[in-house]
C-alpha cells in the first residue's frame, strides 16, 4: 500500500453516482485528486453528494460510472471487506458497538485481521493514549461515556489497524460547539504526528476552513465547484455559487484563518538603538509615523514619540514607552487587528519569544488580504 | 357429604404429604409443557423473523398468521385436536401452546433487530465485517434484551395456558385444579393454582437474571 510518492492517495476519475429511482445524479462526473498526508474537507449544501462521494471510497456505495483509486489501486477490483479493513471510518453518530467494552470496540479491526492478543492489547492502550481516553475507561461500555469521549473512541477504533486513509463523515456534528472545537484541535494535533490521508465531510464552513488543507466545494447534484486551499477559496471564489456559499464575511474568515507569520517581514518605523536621531527622523517620515521604535540585538526596547526626537540627542537616552501592542507570529490576523485597534501607536510589534520579528499595521493586514496568504499547513510546518 | 363439605378447608396440609409424588409429577409436567413449546416456538420464530428481515414483504403475512394462531381460544384448540388422530398424546397440547408463542416471539425478535441503530450497522460494515459476522457478533447481541423480553412474556403466558390443557388430561398443575373443581375439594385446586403462580414468578425471575447475565452492557446505562 505504500505506492509511489507522486501518485495521489485517492483519485476520482469521472465518477458518477445515480441512485435507482431518481432522476438526477447524486454525484456527476467527479475528478478529484487527494494528496497523501493531507486533510481534504468535502463541503456543500444538502443534496450535494458529499457523503455519497465519501462512501464510494470504501465501497459502502458503488459508483454508477467512473473509477476510484486508493493508493494506486482501483477499489472496484478489491474485496470490499478487505478494502474496508485498510481504511478508517468515523461517522457522526459514532456507531460504537453498545454491547462491547471501549477496549473491544477499539480492537474491532485488529481482531478481524487476526492479530495476536498481546499485540491487540498494546495497540488498544497506545490508541487510548493517542486520543486521550483514560485506561480505566477501556473496560467500560459506550453508554457510560459522554458524546465527546465516544467520538474519541470512534477515532481510535478507526485508527486501530493504522490505515493510511481515514474517512470521516461529519465526525463532530453531534457534539456541542465547545467540544467540537476541542476535537478539531485534537484532530489537527493527531494529524501532525500521523500524517494520514483524511477525507472529511462537513456542512460547517468554519470546520472545513479550520481543518482542511484543501476544501472541495460541491453543488447540488455532486458538481465540483471549486477545489482549493481554504485561503484561496476565500480570496478568489471561482464563481457566484462559491462566493455566495463562503459568504459576505469571507475577508473576516480569512483574518481568522491566516496568522501574523503569514505576512511578509516588515520592520516598520524601527531603527537600531545605535542609530542617530537624524536617521530615526528619516525612518519615521518615510513611514508617516508619529513614533519611532528602537531595537537592540533583536530585542524591542520601546517607542519614542516624534516630539522627543531633538537633534543631537542620543536615541538610547530618550524616554521610551514599552509597547502594550504585541503579537506573536502564531497570532491570527484577527487578534492582531484587535490589538492594533486598542494601541496608541497603531502598530503592533511581533514578539517571537522575546525576539523582534517586525511590525503589523492595519495597512499591512489589508495588503496581506489582497494577496496569497498561507493556510494551516504552511504555518503548522 | 355434608360432613365432608364442612370439613373442606382452603387447604388441607396433610394432602401435600400424602400426594407429594403426584404434585411433584404435576410440577415436572407443567414445566415440560411450558419450556418445550417456548423453545420450539423460539426456534420457529427465529426462522420466521430471519425470513421477515431478509424479505421484508413477508413480515405482514407472517405477523398476520401468528396473530391468527393467537386468537384461537385455547380450550377450543385443545378440544379439536383431541378428536383427531393425535388423541390425548402430548402433541395435542404442544401444538396449540407452541402456536400461541409465535406472535409474541416473532414481534419481539423483529423489534430487537430493528433496534440495532443504523449507525452501528454502518460502522460494522465500514470496519470490514462480513454480513454474517455482523449479524452474529453485533446484531444478535444488541437484539438479545428484546428476545429475552419476548421469552419472558411467552413463558408466563404459557404457564397459565398449560393449566387449561387439563381438559384433555395433560395439564400439569391444571390437572390438580380441574380435579378440585370436579370434586368440590379445594385443596388440590389451591395447591395447583398457587404452584402455577409460583412457577410463573420463578421462571420470570430466571429470565430476568439470564438477561442481566447476558447483557452486562445494558445494566450500566447512564441515562
Amino acid at each position: 500500500m505504500d505506492g509511489d510518492v507522486d501518485r495521489p492517495a485517492i483519485r476520482f476519475e469521472g465518477v458518477t453516482k445515480r441512485f435507482p429511482g431518481t432522476t438526477g445524479d447524486a454525484v456527476s462526473d467527479l475528478d478529484l485528486d487527494i494528496e497523501r498526508g493531507t486533510i481534504v474537507a468535502l463541503i456543500g449544501p444538502s443534496g450535494c453528494g458529499k457523503t455519497t462521494t465519501l462512501k464510494m471510497i470504501n465501497r459502502l456505495l458503488e459508483p454508477t460510472k467512473g473509477r476510484i483509486e486508493v493508493e494506486g489501486a482501483d477499489v472496484g477490483t478489491q474485496e470490499p471487506v478487505q478494502l474496508r479493513r485498510g481504511i478508517g471510518y468515523v461517522i457522526q453518530q459514532v456507531g460504537l458497538f453498545p454491547h462491547r467494552t471501549i477496549g473491544a470496540n477499539i480492537a474491532t479491526v485488529p481482531r478481524s485481521l487476526g492479530w495476536d492478543k498481546a499485540h491487540i492489547e498494546d495497540r488498544v492502550a497506545e490508541l487510548a493514549e493517542v486520543v486521550g481516553i483514560e485506561t480505566q475507561m477501556l473496560s467500560r461500555y459506550p453508554d457510560e461515556l459522554s458524546g465527546g469521549q465516544q467520538q474519541r473512541v470512534g477515532v481510535a477504533r478507526a485508527l486501530a489497524a493504522d490505515p493510511p486513509v481515514l474517512l470521516m463523515d461529519e465526525p463532530f456534528g453531534a457534539v456541542d460547539p465547545i467540544v467540537r472545537g476541542r476535537l478539531q484541535d485534537e484532530l489537527l494535533d493527531l494529524q501532525q504526528r500521523l500524517h494520514k490521508t483524511i477525507v472529511l465531510v462537513t456542512h460547517d464552513l468554519d470546520e472545513a476552513i479550520k481543518v482542511g488543507d484543501r476544501v472541495a466545494l460541491l453543488n447540488v447534484g455532486g458538481v465540483l465547484e471549486q477545489y482549493a486551499t481554504p485561503d484561496e477559496l476565500l480570496r478568489a471564489p471561482a464563481n457566484r455559487f462559491v462566493e455566495r456559499f463562503v459568504g459576505e464575511d469571507r475577508s473576516m474568515r480569512r483574518l481568522a484563518l491566516a496568522t501574523v507569520g503569514d505576512l511578509p517581514f516588515e520592520p516598520g518605523p524601527v531603527v537600531d538603538a545605535s542609530a542617530d536621531v537624524a536617521t530615526g527622523l528619516a525612518v519615521i517620515d518615510e513611514h508617516r509615523s508619529d513614533w519611532l521604535g528602537l531595537v537592540d540585538d533583536e530585542r524591542f526596547l520601546g517607542w519614542i514619540p516624534r516630539e522627543e526626537l531633538a537633534p543631537g540627542a542620543s536615541l538610547r537616552e530618550l524616554e521610551r514607552f514599552l509597547p502594550a501592542a504585541q503579537v506573536e507570529p502564531a497570532s491570527t490576523l484577527r487578534s492582531a487587528l484587535e490589538v492594533i485597534m486598542n494601541s496608541r501607536t497603531s502598530v503592533a510589534v511581533i514578539n517571537d519569544d522575546g525576539r523582534f520579528r517586525g511590525t503589523v499595521t492595519l495597512e499591512r493586514i489589508r495588503a496581506g488580504l489582497a494577496g496569497d496568504l498561507g493556510g494551516p499547513t504552511e504555518h503548522a510546518a | 357429604m355434608i360432613l365432608l363439605a364442612a370439613r373442606n378447608p382452603i387447604i388441607r396440609w396433610s394432602y401435600l404429604v400424602e400426594q407429594s409424588d403426584r404434585i411433584q409429577g404435576a410440577i415436572v409436567e407443567h414445566l415440560q409443557l411450558t419450556l418445550l413449546p417456548v423453545t420450539i416456538g423460539f426456534v420457529l420464530s427465529a426462522v420466521l423473523a430471519a425470513i421477515g428481515l431478509r424479505y421484508r414483504w413477508t413480515v405482514g403475512p407472517i405477523t398476520l398468521f401468528a396473530a391468527f394462531l393467537y386468537t384461537i381460544p385455547s380450550v377450543a384448540f385443545f378440544a379439536v385436536l383431541r378428536t383427531t388422530a393425535l388423541g390425548t398424546s402430548i402433541f395435542t397440547v404442544l401444538i396449540p401452546l407452541t402456536g400461541f408463542t409465535i406472535l409474541i416471539l416473532v414481534t419481539n425478535i423483529l423489534d430487537g433487530f430493528r433496534a440495532v441503530p443504523a449507525a452501528v450497522r454502518e460502522a460494522a460494515d465500514a470496519m470490514g465485517m462480513t454480513p454474517a459476522r455482523r449479524v452474529i457478533t453485533v446484531e444478535v447481541p444488541v437484539a438479545v434484551p428484546y428476545m429475552i423480553n419476548g421469552l419472558r412474556i411467552a413463558t408466563v403466558t404459557i404457564v397459565g395456558l398449560v393449566a387449561v390443557a387439563g381438559i384433555v388430561g395433560r395439564g400439569g398443575l391444571g390437572n390438580l385444579i380441574l380435579e378440585g373443581l370436579r370434586r368440590q375439594f379445594w385443596t388440590p385446586l389451591t395447591i395447583g393454582a398457587s404452584l402455577s403462580i409460583l412457577l410463573a414468578i420463578t421462571l420470570d425471575l430466571a429470565y430476568y437474571l439470564l438477561g442481566r447475565w447476558l447483557t452486562p452492557w445494558s445494566r450500566t446505562r447512564r441515562a
